[in-house]
């Protein structure tokens, strides 16, 4: 956190809470942004990245620029390439009032050392350097972990600037393919698309939540499925349900990352049972729905409640329970105008919103947010048919799967702002889940 | 073997011997082998010179056929696959009628197992068809038991969405994959019942 005096804290944020909720018109003022003290949803800080040298400088700052882009909570100034004035220094202060104009609070001045990069970040209107760090770049340059490195740095610095932590630094799974997908991992800002394993027919890819893991169920040639947990690290994968009888699917890792949730069904109805995720074991009912059909679990972030989908009532609705599955209770309600089909509950990782798909009267699915507050319901789309919501570790992004272009694509947006982009360009993709992160 | 009424096995006998009498006995020529024709010799003119054996064979012969073709009705009776409206799994009238023509096939060869699998159409979700079309294969499967079928001769799989015979976004195509497939998985259809001569 960039420090700043108390006096002028305290001043600064009585002046600021007037502008917290309206959109700023003008570039804030600098003296009334508090750096790093508290987000105010609304107001986005304006930083620039200084031009970083080295023959892979640019690389190093267009990710770093994509990054807090994407993470919509930091204004990045594009700045001019001609003419572009030097990186400020101790006692060069009319760059700082320079980069003022510009309606930069801070500057982000990233240095290439032998083991990675020397990251300063400038306080504009303090007119000096407010913190800095050394970080380590692990692989050749502009390679899969390289990039995974710079984004741990973009996610810390954009912590220091506006106290939260950037979302750059994950991973998205998903299934590419419609018939015999199989499963893939990609970063979070669409590079490297990696195969997870060879299985067709995966679904319903689920991360460890160190994410060195995936569980996902597997179609086989005489029908659903068995459940899988893939070994980022090994490269393999171990069938963990039981041989024969029945459909399994729709594994989750309980926040544990030691029991995994899924749906088992023989004949009447389907029901969410646990069993222990690396060791043989027993499979113990949780949800009894005596012949109706329960699936899609998702963790509350404490590991005590789980919300599913449920057609006890006749329909797909979403319900919440303990992890135990005493006290079931239906979330979602009856709404004039919609197919009365709501499912694929996703928890966020701060336990305060379930995102979920609900059908309306043209057949098409569109992404709702339920607040756990108050059950308040908010929609995010309207284009296309959406599905598939998976919340990121900010609890504020959303991958889903969207035939808004036509075919079948992932897309991230920003439940704030409402602000999205299509992260995969090859169709028929599906089923995404968004990986905790990956690195710090 | 076809049985004949006595006094008329026994006119045919009289007339196939009339017939003998009458001809010249032919220059040795090839007794007529069997049913199946070869295509070097020319074929014996059938009426003329088939006896008692011969006909007794050709009556096997046509028997073995109807035999066949009511075999291979049955297998495809007891495999046609049933439909079902949009989002249920209730078994309609027409579907009732199917699986009526299955039971009595599988009641009559009692070694036969079935493996029935449900599919849905691919509007709603991904996750949850797959459970639609375990439950879609389970009622199939409870009406069959229910009329006296053991339970452990059916198995019951799902497909969900994952195995659409079309992907077009039309009904002509949705109607089509909501449905149960029913596949032999051990046994031979060996009773049937043969429906023409």
């Amino acid at each position: 956190m960039i420090r700043l005096p108390y006096a002028v804290a305290l001043a600064a944020a009585i002046t600021i809470a007037p502008h917290a909720r309206g959109v700023a018109q003008n570039p804030p003022q600098p003296e009334a942004v508090v750096l790093g003290l508290r987000y105010d949803p609304g107001t986005k800080p304006g930083v620039l990245v200084l031009r970083v040298a080295g023959v892979n400088g640019d690389s190093i700052r267009a990710i770093l620029q994509r990054d807090f882009d994407y993470g919509d909570r930091i204004n990045v100034i594009a700045a001019d390439e001609g003419g572009f004035p030097d990186a400020p220094t101790a006692g060069r202060n009319g760059n700082y009032s320079l980069y003022a104009k510009l309606g930069a609070v801070a500057l982000v001045q990233a240095t290439p050392t032998a083991t990675g990069m020397h990251v300063a970040v400038h306080d504009v209107a303090q007119a000096k350097v407010a913190r800095v760090r050394d970080f380590a770049l692990d692989g050749a340059p502009n390679s899969r972990e390289w990039r995974m490195s710079l984004h741990a740095v973009s996610d810390e610095v954009e912590a220091w600037i506006t106290g939260v932590r950037g979302i750059a630094a994950t991973r998205v799974a998903y299934v590419q393919g419609v018939r015999g997908g199989k499963l893939y991992v990609v970063d979070s800002d669409g590079a490297f698309p990696t195969a997870a394993g060879d299985d067709a027919g995966a679904m319903s890819p689920s991360w460890h939540p160190k994410g060195t893991h995936l569980a996902y169920a597997l179609v086989g040639s005489r029908g659903c499925c068995q459940i899988y947990v893939y070994d980022f690290a090994a490269g393999s994968a171990r069938q963990i349900s039981a041989v024969g009888g029945g459909l399994n699917s729709t594994p989750v890792f309980a926040p544990d990352g030691a029991v995994i949730v899924y749906t088992h069904g023989e004949e009447a109805g389907t029901d969410l049972f646990a069993t222990t995720a690396f060791e043989r074991g027993p499979a113990r009912r949780i949800t009894v729905g005596r012949g109706t059909d329960n699936t899609s679990p998702t963790f509350s972030p404490d590991g005590r409640r789980l919300a599913f989908t449920s057609g006890r009532l006749g329909h797909p609705e979403i319900y919440i329970s303990d992890a135990d599955g005493t006290n079931p209770q239906l979330l979602t309600a009856d709404k004039l105008g919609d197919q009365n089909y709501r499912a694929n509950p996703d928890w966020s990782p701060d336990g305060r919103l379930i995102a979920y798909q609900a059908q309306q009267t043209d057949g098409r699915f569109q992404l709702n947010t339920l607040s756990l507050r108050d059950r308040s319901v908010k929609q995010h789309t309207s284009e296309g048919s959406n599905e598939d919501a998976s919340w990121a570790p900010d609890s504020r992004h959303i991958i889903f799967s969207s035939t808004r272009t036509g075919s079948k694509q992932l897309f991230v947006i920003d439940t704030e702002s409402g602000r999205w982009r299509q992260l995969t360009r090859n169709g028929g993709v599906r089923l995404p889940a968004w990986s905790p992160p990956l690195k710090r | 073997m076809h049985r004949v009424p006595r006094v008329l096995a026994l006119s045919f006998v009289a007339l196939a011997a009339l017939g003998a009498c009458k001809r010249k006995p032919a220059a040795q020529a090839p007794a007529p082998v069997e049913a199946t024709p070869v295509s070097t010799a020319p074929p014996p003119a059938p009426a003329e010179t088939c006896d008692a054996a011969c006909r007794a064979r050709e009556t096997e012969a046509r028997d073995a056929e109807a035999r066949r073709a009511a075999i291979a009705a049955a297998r495809s009776t007891l495999t046609a696959t049933i439909y079902f409206e949009y989002d249920q799994s209730e078994i309609t009238d027409e579907s009732r009628a199917k699986l009526d023509a299955k039971v009595p096939i599988l009641s009559q060869n009692a070694a036969v197992r079935i493996r029935i699998a449900g599919h849905t159409d691919s509007r709603g979700a991904d996750e949850y068809n797959l459970a639609l079309g375990q439950r879609r294969a389970a009622a199939a499967k409870r009406y069959l038991t229910d009329r006296g079928i053991d339970g452990g001769r059916i198995e019951v799989v799902s497909f969900g969405e994952e195995r659409g015979t079309c992907s077009d976004e039309a009904d002509s195509c949705w109607s089509r994959n909501r449905r149960d497939e029913f596949e032999i998985t051990g046994g031979d259809i060996t009773a049937v019942q043969t429906t023409s001569r």
